[in-house]
């Protein structure tokens, strides 16, 4: 939370930087319309407050913004806010089930890696991660739509849901579910081969400490030494990993949309860039900064329930 | 020395190194082997790889020729990737020497700084440089640059708290040095190690973030570029798909090489952690 302050200076940085930008929205609407005389342009600024000194409209940015108000959008003649807002639920569907398959595959390969150190497995697992790690996932995106859209035509190329189907209900949630499969794991695996190797060096870490070499004095067996007392303590630096990754996925996102074609604010940004919609992309930088400071919010809850030591509150 | 054979003596550091000794000798070579512009016309378009043919790996739908593009891109990818790492770094080694060596309020101010820059979304934030700065090579090297020095800038601040208070710094605060001289000629050649190493990692996401920028188009058209070789490849996916393949496995094979590189200095160096 002590990052919000802050995080006004750096949107009003930006808001500065962009006022340097070449181009604002009322050209490339006038693009759009074919081209118009200057009367008109200045009429548009006017509509849309692009007239005024810099520092006028800076303050006016931020006194809108603390009203949580993100302005209006020229290009798709809507408040800033309801344009994001229609978007939002396909990146935090795409953000949620990525992250939870990348959590928790990372978490199991890594604790089977760590199981037997330097043998077949862990060897098979640790070359996966490299290659995951090293593969840019929009290629793998295209690669992927290739394979299982175009040669098999067993998961649809993108979209969000099939349009005209007319699905309702349970249908419309698996035909969701269905979409989002080939996205969510070419989002999913550079996250995968992070989350994994960390798992595991988090897994040798902890199997040294003596509270381990207690559990199996007591004569526990392998599977209970790793399930009740060497999981939860390794457990940690994944959920820290969890806050950092957060804005990185994120940013992972746009392509990932991109490629899939799928309605979610990260292809809207790369289309406010496109279109020069600087009030919607300083609104999307916004709204990401604000879920990346949820994100960690949740994850320090849920590293204090993991571990009692940590209060919550410090 | 003892580092030097550990890591000659690691078989995937060394499949990391003739890697990158491949990708290197292809971008300095590139206009050796392809004299010709890489973007100009070569050939009827959308023909499929051929080791016997003209086209070794193929052309595109404009009609160029794929492996002039991979040779040059290499270049590209190499220089911009090299280039703004060493912006990352200087940056955070700067801001992250101030904040670790001062401490206090300096510390407070960078720090605050440091995380809300990492609040952020660095693809975002690169999408809103380039919309201010333009898409011309500099200009997307600079601002992925930018982007990337909130993590080196916390790396470097960790290990300076570790040795600001060391015995040989405080020789030197005894005899006089100027706290410039402390951080940049004492401190720093310390804490420089584990920098380095995470360069590779910078350096990795580097070459990712441009790819990526380059596959929407977003950045410099004049220049042959892998990521928007894939990206030109796409229109024609369904049938021509070794257009976008290629390149793909370029970035890969580049990524993988600087990672290994990276894993194999971080092994040799940090013999603690030699058998995880």
């Amino acid at each position: 939370m002590s990052s919000i302050p802050t995080l006004l200076i750096l949107l009003a940085g930006l808001f500065i930087l962009l006022q340097f930008a070449p181009g604002d929205t009322v050209d490339a609407l006038m693009a759009q319309m074919g081209g118009g005389d200057p009367a008109q342009a200045a009429e548009l600024r006017r509509f849309y407050g692009l007239e005024g000194s810099a520092a006028v409209r800076l303050l006016d940015y931020l006194w809108r913004l603390v009203r949580l108000d993100l302005g209006f959008s020229a290009i798709y003649n809507k408040p800033v806010a309801t344009v994001i807002l229609e978007r939002l639920p396909a990146t935090l569907m795409l953000m949620l089930s990525a992250l939870s398959f990348a959590f928790f595959a990372g978490m199991l390969l890594g604790i089977v890696s760590a199981q037997r150190v330097n043998g077949w497995a862990d060897t098979l697992i640790s070359l996966l991660g490299l290659l995951f790690y090293a593969t840019p996932s929009f290629w793998l995106g295209l690669m992927s739509i290739v394979v299982f859209s175009i040669w098999l035509a067993w998961l649809p190329p993108g979209g969000l849901y099939e349009i005209g189907s007319g699905a309702t209900g349970i249908w419309l949630v698996l035909d969701i579910a269905r979409h989002l499969i080939q996205p969510t794991i070419t989002l999913a695996l550079i996250f995968l081969a992070i989350y994994l190797r960390i798992m595991r060096a988090s897994m040798l870490e902890v199997s040294t400490l003596d509270f381990v070499r207690t559990a199996r004095a007591k004569g526990l067996t392998r599977g209970e030494i790793v399930r009740r007392h060497v999981l939860r303590n390794a457990l940690l630096p994944m959920v820290t990993l969890i806050g950092l990754q957060a804005g990185t996925m994120l940013g992972g996102s746009v392509v990932i949309e991109s490629v899939f074609s799928l309605p979610g604010i990260g292809r809207l940004a790369y289309e406010s860039v496109v279109q020069r919609d600087l009030n919607t992309l300083l609104g999307i930088v916004f709204v990401s900064a604000v879920m990346v400071i949820c994100v960690n919010f949740i994850v320090d809850l849920i590293y204090a329930r993991l571990d009692p030591r940590i209060s919550a509150g410090a | 020395m003892k580092a030097l054979k550990h890591f000659l003596m690691s078989p995937a550091a060394m499949l990391g190194l003739v890697l990158l000794v491949v990708i290197i000798g292809l971008a300095l070579f590139a206009d050796v082997l392809y004299p010709r512009d890489p973007l100009g016309l070569a050939g009827r378009p959308l023909q499929w790889p051929n080791p016997a043919g003209r086209f070794l790996l193929g052309t595109d739908a404009s009609g160029r020729d794929i492996a002039a593009q991979i040779a040059h891109g290499a270049r590209t990818t190499l220089l911009m990737g090299i280039v703004s790492t060493l912006i990352a770094i200087v940056i955070g080694i700067v801001i992250g020497a101030l904040a670790g060596f001062y401490g206090g309020l300096t510390d407070d101010v960078l720090m605050r700084l440091t995380e809300a820059f990492q609040t952020l979304p660095n693809f975002i934030l690169l999408l809103v440089l380039v919309v201010v700065v333009g898409s011309n090579m500099t200009a997307v090297t600079i601002a992925i640059g930018v982007v990337s020095w909130p993590a080196v800038a916390r790396l470097t601040r960790a290990e300076f708290l570790t040795l600001r208070n060391r015995e040989f710094v405080q020789a030197c605060r005894t005899l006089g040095l100027t706290n410039r001289w402390i951080i940049f000629r004492e401190v720093l050649p310390n804490a420089l190690a584990p920098i380095i190493v995470y360069g590779s990692v910078v350096m990795a996401t580097a070459i990712l973030l441009e790819s990526a920028l380059a596959f929407l188009d977003l950045s410099d058209p004049n220049i042959a570029s892998w990521g928007n070789l894939i990206g030109q490849g796409r229109k024609v996916l369904r049938s021509e798909w070794y257009v976008s393949a290629i390149p793909g496995v370029a970035i890969l094979l580049t990524i993988l090489s600087v990672s290994l590189v990276g894993q194999g200095l971080n092994d040799a160096l940090n013999p603690r952690l030699r058998n995880r």
